[in-house]
Order: C-alpha cells, then sequence, then structure tokens
C-alpha cells in the first residue's frame, strides 16, 4: 500500500513541475493549471485509500466546508480583489501548516531534537504568515486603513514577540516531553508578531509583502512535511517558496530598495516638504482636445496604475484602444512591475477586459521605444513615471526604473486631482511642456474621448 | 530522524529549490498574478498531511487541529485552482478577423 502511496506523489510531483512550467507562456497557462490540479487530485486520492486512515466522517466535514468557501469565493472575488483573495489564501497556507504541526506534536510528543525545532519553526513561519496575511487582506480592503501604522511602543512588543519565541522555543527544544506548554508560547508570539510587522507596512508596499508570505506559506508546507515525514509536502512547499521568494525580490528591484527597507521603514513615514520647490504651470486638457490629439496619433502607449483599477476604468480604456486601431493607430500597453497592488495585477485586470495579451509589454521591453511614440496616456500611475527617479538625485525614489514617458510627443495624465501618489511626493511630470492634464474620473473622461470617436 | 535521514531530505530540499528558481524565472510578469494564485493552491499539500493525521489520531484534540487544518488547505487547493483557471480564462490572443 505504501508503494502505491508514493508511486502517486512521485506523479503528483512531476505533474506539478510540468505545471508550472507551462505557465512560462499565456498560451499554455490554462493546461498547466489543470495539470497541477490533476496532480493533486492524484496526490489526494493516494493519501485518501492509504490503509491509515481508519475513520473518514471527520475528513468529510473538513474537507466539504473548505470545498464550499473554497468555490463560493473563487467564483464571486472581483478581478480589483484579487490581491485580498490571494492573501487569504496565504494565510489559510499558514494556518493549515501551524495547525498540522501542532496536531502532529500532540498526536506523538516524542520528537528528536531535530523535529522538535523543525517543528518550531514550522510554527513560527505558519503563524506569522497567518495572522500577517490577515491584516495584509484587512489593509487591502481598506478595512484596516492602508497607512502605515507605527507607535512608539511598537519595537518593543516585536522585541517581546522575539525573546518570547525564542526563549519558549529554546525551552522547548530541549525538551519536548515535559515543555508541552511551551509550544503554545511560540504560537501566541508569533501570531502577535504577524500582525505587528505588516501592520507597519504601507499599502504602497503590499506587492512586496503579499510576494513574502505567500513564500513564507510555502516555506511553512515544507517545514510541516519535515515534521510529518512527507517528502511531496517538502517539495511542493519548496517550489511555492522559491515562487515567492523570486517574485519578493522582482517587486524590490522594481522599486529600488532592499527587502530590509521595506519591512523596516521607509516611503510611509517620508514628508513631502522637501519638493515644493517652483514646478512651473500645469496645462490641463479638454477631452475634445485631447481626441483631436488621438485621432491624429499613429502610435499610443497606455500607462495603467493602480488608480485605474479604483476608477474601474479597464474595459473604459480596452475601448478606446479599440477606435484607436480602428483607426490605424498602433496601440500599446506598459505594465510597470508594482503597478498595482500584487505582481501583474495590471495584466489580470486588462485580460478581464479582453485586452490580447500581445499588447502588453513590460517596462524594460517598451522603454527604449518610447521615444517614437506619439502620445502615452497615464491612466492612474503617478510614481512609476515619475521622473524624478531619474533627473533628481535627492529623491527619495531616485534610482528606481521607470516608465519614461517624457520620452514621448506628447504626455495625457488622467488625473482625479493633483493630490501627490502613495509614495507622498511631487511629479514633476506633470509640470512638463509636453504634458496635458486631463482632470476628472478616469472612466468618465475616457468615455468623454470615445464619445467623440463615436461621432 | 537519523543522520542518514537528514542528508537523503537534504538532497531533495536542495535539488526542489534549484528547480523551483529556474521554473518560476521562466514565467512571464504577465502571468504573475496567476503564478502566485496558483502557487497558493500547491501550498495546500499540507492537505495530505493534514488528511492522514485527521484519520489516524486518536487523540481528541489533534483530530479537531487536524479537521480545522484540513478545511484550511482545502480553501487553498479548490479556491486557488479555481481563481487561477478563472483569471488564465481571460487571457486571450488577439482575434484575427
Amino acid at each position: 500500500m505504501d508503494m502505491i502511496q508514493n508511486s502517486g506523489y512521485l506523479i503528483a510531483a512531476f505533474l506539478f513541475v510540468l505545471g508550472i512550467k507551462k505557465l512560462s507562456s499565456p498560451a499554455t497557462a490554462r493546461q498547466g493549471n489543470l495539470i497541477s490540479a490533476l496532480g493533486m487530485l492524484i496526490a489526494v486520492i493516494v493519501t485518501l485509500i492509504h490503509h491509515n486512515i481508519i475513520s473518514y466522517q471527520e475528513l468529510m466535514i473538513g474537507l466539504g466546508i473548505g470545498t464550499v468557501i473554497g468555490v463560493i469565493s473563487a467564483r464571486l472575488i472581483a478581478m480589483t480583489a484579487m490581491p485580498e483573495m490571494v492573501a487569504l489564501l496565504n494565510g489559510c497556507g499558514g494556518g493549515s501548516s501551524l495547525l498540522l504541526a501542532l496536531a502532529a506534536y500532540i498526536e506523538s510528543p516524542f520528537l528528536t531534537l531535530t523535529s522538535a525545532i523543525i517543528s518550531i519553526i514550522s510554527i513560527l513561519i505558519g503563524g506569522v504568515t497567518f495572522t500577517g496575511s490577515i491584516v495584509a487582506w484587512g489593509k487591502l480592503s481598506g478595512t484596516f486603513g492602508g497607512k502605515p501604522l507605527r507607535f512608539i511602543g511598537s519595537q518593543f512588543i516585536n522585541i517581546i514577540c522575539l525573546i518570547v519565541i525564542v526563549w519558549c522555543g529554546y525551552m522547548f527544544v530541549s525538551d519536548p516531553m515535559a515543555n508541552a506548554m511551551m509550544v503554545y508560547g511560540v504560537i501566541a508570539g508569533s501570531l502577535v508578531l504577524g500582525i505587528m510587522s505588516v501592520m507597519s507596512i504601507g499599502g504602497g508596499d503590499m506587492p512586496v509583502v503579499i510576494a513574502l508570505l505567500n513564500s513564507y506559506s510555502g516555506i511553512a508546507a515544507s517545514g510541516a512535511g519535515f515534521v510529518i515525514g512527507n517528502v511531496l509536502l517538502i517539495v511542493a512547499g519548496l517550489l511555492v517558496g522559491a515562487s515567492g521568494l523570486i517574485l519578493t525580490n522582482i517587486m524590490c528591484k522594481a522599486m529600488n530598495r532592499s527587502l530590509t527597507n521595506v519591512l523596516f521603514g521607509g516611503f510611509g513615514v517620508i514628508k513631502s516638504s522637501d519638493k515644493d520647490k517652483e514646478q512651473g504651470e500645469v496645462n490641463p486638457i479638454s477631452a475634445q482636445d485631447a481626441y483631436l490629439v488621438l485621432e491624429a496619433a499613429r502610435s499610443v502607449v497606455i500607462v495603467p496604475g493602480y488608480g485605474m483599477a479604483v476608477a474601474q476604468a479597464q474595459h473604459a480604456t480596452h475601448e478606446l484602444a479599440e477606435f484607436l486601431e480602428e483607426n490605424g493607430c498602433e496601440v500599446k500597453y506598459a505594465i510597470h512591475p508594482v503597478a498595482g497592488r500584487m505582481p501583474g495585477h495590471m495584466n489580470v485586470l486588462l485580460a478581464e477586459a479582453s485586452v490580447p495579451y500581445e499588447q502588453l509589454h513590460e517596462m524594460d521591453d517598451i522603454n527604449p521605444d518610447l521615444g517614437m511614440v506619439d502620445v502615452c496616456v497615464v491612466i492612474g500611475a503617478n510614481d512609476v513615471v515619475n521622473p524624478d527617479a531619474i533627473e533628481d538625485e535627492a529623491s527619495p525614489i531616485y534610482g528606481m526604473p521607470i516608465i519614461e514617458v517624457t520620452k514621448a510627443r506628447s504626455v495625457f495624465v488622467l488625473k482625479r486631482s493633483m493630490n501627490p501618489g502613495f509614495a507622498g511626493i511631487q511629479n514633476p511630470l506633470f509640470f512638463k511642456e509636453n504634458t496635458r492634464m486631463l482632470f476628472g474620473d478616469a472612466k468618465e473622461s475616457l468615455h468623454h474621448i470615445v464619445t467623440e470617436f463615436k461621432e | 530522524m537519523d543522520g542518514e535521514m537528514i542528508i537523503y531530505i537534504l538532497f531533495i530540499v536542495m535539488l526542489a529549490t534549484f528547480l523551483g528558481v529556474e521554473l518560476i524565472s521562466k514565467v512571464p510578469s504577465t502571468l504573475h498574478t496567476p503564478l502566485m494564485s496558483g502557487s497558493n493552491a500547491i501550498s495546500g499539500i499540507t492537505l495530505l498531511g493534514a488528511l492522514s493525521l485527521a484519520g489516524s489520531a486518536l487523540n481528541e484534540m489533534s483530530v479537531v487541529l487536524a479537521i480545522i487544518s484540513v478545511a484550511m488547505a482545502t480553501i487553498n487547493v479548490v479556491g486557488g485552482y479555481l481563481v487561477t483557471h478563472r483569471m488564465l480564462d481571460m487571457f486571450k490572443k488577439k482575434e484575427k478577423d
């Protein structure tokens, strides 16, 4: 029977790897996801038919509840709310690993030194992931407010948490049988630490946090695999852990910041007072005039940002792009890696609005071509197109890679008002000679232009 | 866990990490959101451990904890794969007409 189970696990591991490999192109990605799901199904079935399972009733309760919640949330979630969904899924993964390691310990508390250490690590990462993800969800959905929360005693609480975790962990590892209560100390410490560490991070840094928590949930699963001696958990957990770490790294690079800087301070608290110097005139433009310029344009690049998601303007954007194309204009989308609230967020929103994926271009691919472009239309993006990142060495975002829209012949910025973006920094792009500001709700402005095209 | 077993597992850890890094670096940024939700589904692999523990444990407390763990991991697996499928369905090529 063990033979069947292990063969099943081997096949599952193969299918997971194959599934991720097929994610390397949008054309095969759908198939890849199905392959990965098939691997999971096989793994679950061979686990269920194993002889050591003596009672199925309880299992069905757990599986039933999980399936219902999973199906409903996957069906109902709006594409704009995808970061929240992923945050909650991360949390479930962390929580599940924590409970699994704890349950395994309670069932058989005779741990060797190695198993005890790994149990504690698994519980610690699982706990931090669980509460950290819930706070991340709260921030993304606006329940807790997006501002970083730092108060005088917060460092103090963090230090106490660390001391509790280290001390309880040490006591537990030194004698897992006698010091059973210590495991609850570690759990409590890790849960509080998870809350504290994400609380202090601003909403604009959420792409990094989500990617990091994603990685944690994989590492926690891998740790739980060590505890119960299941190789498939170790391998699959590590694949996820690697994925999260790579994404974290990409996000950090795209903001020109180190991970430590994101986690322990940075943007959220910088004051914008030093940018009150003379900026020149802002040139507003009306939707009619914007239409006249766009109608004459041969090539247009659209730069979306989180503001597009907030205004739900992705469909209106696509509609405008279709009219432009009908008019013989070449339309491309330039996507900055940290546009939106999670890696790849803009791509999903535009795909939802039926923008074909060939039109979605990465920052590095499109920057060299921007000099040949007639019009850049910036919709709800701000910091990712801020020329200070190249021109002003004193700027806090200096060195961050940006989409160099100023190279285009003219730039239209669709914006509600002159408020600075997430980083709280003024944007000199708005004062450039070739920039025209189209004030108002992005969706309405786009509708105005589209109406002009229809006439 | 004895020494030999640990080395054997570290061997797997090393290979899986390299494989993971190589595979994921090939995923284009267009697909990073589905990659995250899809890898979330894979991290629901804890379901296996939770299932076999919940079905075999004798201690009532561990059975209860394991069942909650089963439910959470199932949310991860089912929700993760379904939502990834929903997203990938939207990624379409340009229609030729």
